[in-house]
């Protein structure tokens, strides 16, 4: 590469098509993320929400971030991240929703102020 | 003698001159030089601050009638309550952020990593130096607390203590904070460099132990303490601006604090073990200038322990008020750590077996970290099965058991190291025997201080107190364990002593270093000693870094040449 | 992964002014950039993992405070700042691909509008903390609604007739929803400085026409940056504003 190439030879360049069309999804979701709130859906409703939140990331990481076109292993770097997130969170969950009967009993017996 | 050897007119510490010129260099060899002084410093006063426990801790401060009038060697009571907790909290803090986390990593990673992958330096030379900019950040962080400030809280800040007592935790938190950044970005580097900068024909597993020791150690790096980072923010949030996360009052939580703590700080001690791992598996295999056994059980095993280290943090927590299922599945999962763990020693002593060993004082220390760690990896398990860790939670017997793995395992590898590149590092030949002397006072002195522990900790004495008087009166074995432990850190500090003296002397009076003078196998033996700028004029030749069948010894040049 | 193009391709490219010494050439150096950027993205979203923790542990064990207290937010400011960055997010991208094919003045305008909407999405930032100061809702420790704050979330009655709580009756411990609160979007607008100020750098070099599809890492890099803080502020809109 002693001259600069027209395109870069190393990289996959991201349509622009591809990037309105992404655009435009995470224009959509956003809309039903906050449309979803109308409806009563009980425990779904945070289900709900989590999975579009989920879909518009999964769209950024893919085509904004390449992931998509990129070498595996920074895929599979962004993944582990996601990974060790829910480690740290289940197993802090697990515990502390063990405790709560303990605290509910406490706040029962020593009423606010 | 010397003369013989045909050795570059320039090598790194004479490329260019002047201070600055080290200040703000981009040569990972002299960043790692750097590193090593500034930890060995951080060695020093952690040190101090230990032999000021150590000394307070030498008697009962108030003891029985009939012994009031006996002779001792230092007064019953040499320092205020207030400057033992400052003593045991800033030994704590400066021997875990300033030596262990960073010590082998920083200043032998740095400087050996990208010559063992026959590269020019590490993939971001500027983010190098800036760690070891945020190092000393760091340390004057430390250093303000520790002329100005008070600090009582342990090196672990736990909540609600840390968010209510008057001392200076706003510095230290902000030190450990910038210090956790500097660990980060060397991790971050050295993970990209032996990704994208490993020569043609060096493969995964053609790579030397050391950098899988260091790749592991990494990835907990990256992944562990930005959590760290985030706890200790909330920390100080929380003092300043009465967050309430973590406290109670607030419908905080104090024990959510200790389970971030903890996801950090237990995978921590693998950013401590796992490097020094790295470097017994080089020892081991040079100095019995035979191959190692079980390559890639002992590559995997690295990788193994890093993983597996997340997975067990609660077992700090089985007496702080966590649930007794968080801390049954904790137990059970602290024994599967234990398996990786027990393969490298076991393919450590393996390699050994029909070796021509050479007890050069590099290869003491390897066999003393066996020796030690081994006693420090199996009373872990008492620790970690739930109903015995519940006598012996925070007594002298955990404190013991840190000490076995992380001075007599990672302290001793440093050492280790420090000995085995010293030639590679400063060009010059220490004195063997003032080494091996150091050696033995250093593990005789160790046995002393820590044995006693395990002792008194099973006997009741808990980690933290200023005066045990009213322990010693019912259990007077007690007071002779304490007494027994503070003569032996003294000959721990003697052997520690003699160290600089004769290093310094080398680098006086020693005799020159051939290019390979332990016999070594990995690229960094194929440059000369010290190492040029560029550290290889050319392309190295990759081959298995195991193998000593091509390397003989050289009687005109003292030292080793491939054939 | 090796990389390395072989010695040859070495000796017969010049060193390009932005390839370091180190790289044998321009591919290799991107990669190792781009890995890096990758694992640095990597401790950022353990980093943002903390408060995340925080927020599932007081989410999952107080529910009522959060049902409660997240009437105080207002959905709509929130749901046009998701847009805004959204919409910068889309124009950053744009900027790496103009970068890649060499359209100079394009990345610099790009990045440029880019900067905008990081400004836009502060300085609505900034209206809500506003908001939120004088109407006393604060961390736990200064959590003291005013009376017209409480006032006020009684009316949102038709929007909010699904929540089981009663607005007029205050949980225990609510201040701590503000505390999470406080905490999740204060660390999320430090990032979002951050990002800003490194699309400055970048904008400023593009300016000089210092980037071509030869070297063109520095906006790839940033662009990751930013679409991370994007990416993070995608959870955090549903999870403060639209609880239901």
């Amino acid at each position: 590469m002693s001259h600069p190439n027209p395109h870069s030879s190393y990289v996959h360049v991201v349509p622009l098509w591809v990037l309105c069309a992404v655009f435009a999804a995470l224009l959509v979701f956003t809309a039903l993320t906050v449309a979803a709130t109308w409806f009563d859906l009980g425990g779904w409703n945070l289900i709900l929400a989590m999975a579009i939140a989920t879909v518009k990331a999964a769209l950024v990481a893919l085509y904004f971030m390449h992931l998509r076109y990129d070498n595996p292993f920074n895929a599979l770097v962004f993944v582990a991240a996601l990974v060790f997130v829910a480690l740290f969170i289940s197993l802090t969950l697990l515990d502390t929703l063990q405790y709560q009967p303990d605290i509910r009993s406490w706040q029962q017996a020593h009423p606010a102020d | 003698m010397t003369s013989e050897i045909a050795l570059p007119t320039d090598n790194y510490l004479t490329h260019t001159r002047g201070l600055w010129s080290w200040l703000f260099t981009l040569d990972h060899k002299r960043i790692g030089v750097m590193y090593l002084i500034t930890i060995t410093t951080a060695f020093l006063l952690g040190g101090i601050m230990a032999m000021l426990v150590r000394t307070e801790l030498m008697y009962p401060n108030h003891p029985p009638a009939a012994q009031a009038k006996t002779m001792t060697l230092v007064p019953r009571e040499v320092m205020s309550k207030d400057a033992y907790n400052k003593s045991f909290t800033l030994h704590g803090a400066v021997m875990i952020f300033l030596f262990i986390l960073p010590g082998i990593p920083a200043a032998f990673g740095n400087f050996v990593l990208p010559i063992m992958l026959g590269a020019k330096d590490v993939a971001f030379p500027r983010l190098n130096l800036a760690s070891l900019w945020l190092l000393w950040i760091g340390l004057v962080f430390f250093l303000i607390v520790l002329v100005f400030g008070q600090l009582d809280t342990g090196w672990t800040f736990y909540t609600p203590y840390s968010t209510s007592t008057e001392t200076a935790v706003i510095p230290a938190v902000a030190g450990a904070f910038i210090l956790g950044f500097s660990s980060i970005f060397t991790g971050l580097n050295f993970i990209v460099t032996i990704h994208t900068m490993r020569p043609p024909g060096m493969t995964w597993f053609k790579m030397p132990l050391f950098l899988w020791g260091l790749y592991g150690t990494a990835l907990i790096q990256v992944l562990a303490t930005p959590v760290l980072g985030i706890t200790l923010a909330l920390l100080a949030v929380e003092r300043i601006f009465g967050l309430g996360i973590f406290d109670p009052k607030l419908g905080g939580d104090p024990v959510l604090f200790q389970h971030f703590f903890w996801f950090y700080s237990h995978p921590a001690v693998y950013i401590m073990i796992l490097p020094a791992m790295g470097i017994i598996s080089e020892l081991i295999t040079v100095f019995s200038h035979k191959h190692i056994f079980g390559y890639k059980f002992i590559a995997f095993s690295s990788i193994a322990i890093a993983l597996l280290g997340f997975l067990v943090w609660g077992h700090h927590m089985f007496t702080s008020g966590q649930s007794i299922l968080a801390s049954m599945i904790f137990s059970v999962l602290t024994f599967s750590v234990s398996i990786p763990s027990a393969i490298k020693v076991f393919n450590w002593i393996t390699s050994m077996y029909k070796g021509s060993i050479s007890l050069a004082t590099p290869m003491c220390y390897a066999l003393m970290f066996i020796f030690l760690f081994g006693i420090g990896g199996l009373t872990g398990l008492f620790l970690g099965a739930l109903a015995t860790d519940m006598h012996l939670h925070n007594t002298y017997f955990l404190v013991a058991h840190f000490h076995y793995v992380m001075f007599g395992g990672t302290a001793v590898a440093f050492l280790g190291a420090l000995h085995y590149w010293w030639p590679k590092m400063t060009g010059r030949m220490y004195s063997d025997f003032w080494g091996r002397v150091a050696v033995m006072l250093i593990f005789i002195g160790f046995n002393l201080t820590f044995i006693p522990q395990f002792l008194m900790g099973t006997h009741g004495m808990t980690r933290r107190y200023f005066d045990y008087s009213f322990l010693a009166d019912a259990h007077p074995e007690i007071a002779t364990y304490n007494l027994i432990s503070s003569l032996g850190s003294l000959v721990l500090a003697v052997g520690l002593f003699i160290i600089p003296v004769y290093l310094i002397k080398s680098l006086i009076s020693g005799r020159k270093a051939p290019a390979n003078p332990w016999g070594g196998a990995t690229l960094e033996w194929q440059c000369s000693s010290p190492p040029p700028f560029d550290n290889f004029p050319e392309q190295p030749v990759v081959g298995d870094p195991y193998d000593f069948s091509r390397i003989e010894y050289d009687e005109k040049i003292d030292g080793y040449v491939r054939v | 992964m090796s990389n390395l193009s072989p010695p040859e391709a070495h000796e017969n490219s010049e060193h390009s002014a932005f390839l370091a010494h180190h790289f044998e050439s321009h591919k290799q150096q991107f990669a190792a950039g781009k890995l890096g950027m990758w694992i640095f993205l990597l401790t950022e979203i353990l980093l943002f993992g903390g408060v995340f923790c925080a927020y599932a542990v007081y989410r999952s064990n107080h529910p009522e405070i959060f049902e409660w207290a997240h009437r105080f937010l207002d959905k709509f400011l929130g749901a046009i700042n998701t847009t805004v960055l959204i919409a910068s997010s889309f124009t950053m991208a744009w900027a790496v691909r103009a970068a890649q094919k060499n359209q100079t003045r394009l990345c610099t305008v790009l990045l440029a509008v880019t900067l905008l909407g990081g400004c836009g999405f502060l300085g609505i930032k900034f209206v809500e903390y506003k908001s939120k100061w004088e109407e006393g809702l604060m961390v736990a420790h200064y959590f003291k609604p005013t009376p017209e704050a409480l006032e006020h979330i009684k009316h949102l009655e038709a929007d909010t007739a699904h929540l089981k709580s009663k607005p007029e009756e205050i949980p225990r411990n609510a201040g701590i929803f503000f505390s999470i609160y406080f905490c999740m979007t204060g660390l999320h607008g430090l990032h979002v400085i951050a990002g800003m100020s490194a699309i400055g750098w970048v904008l400023v070099r593009s300016a000089k026409g210092q980037f071509s599809s030869a070297y063109f890492g520095p906006v790839d890099y940033v662009g990751l940056y930013w679409h991370l803080v994007d990416l993070i502020w995608i959870y955090l809109f549903p999870l403060l504003y639209l609880i239901h």
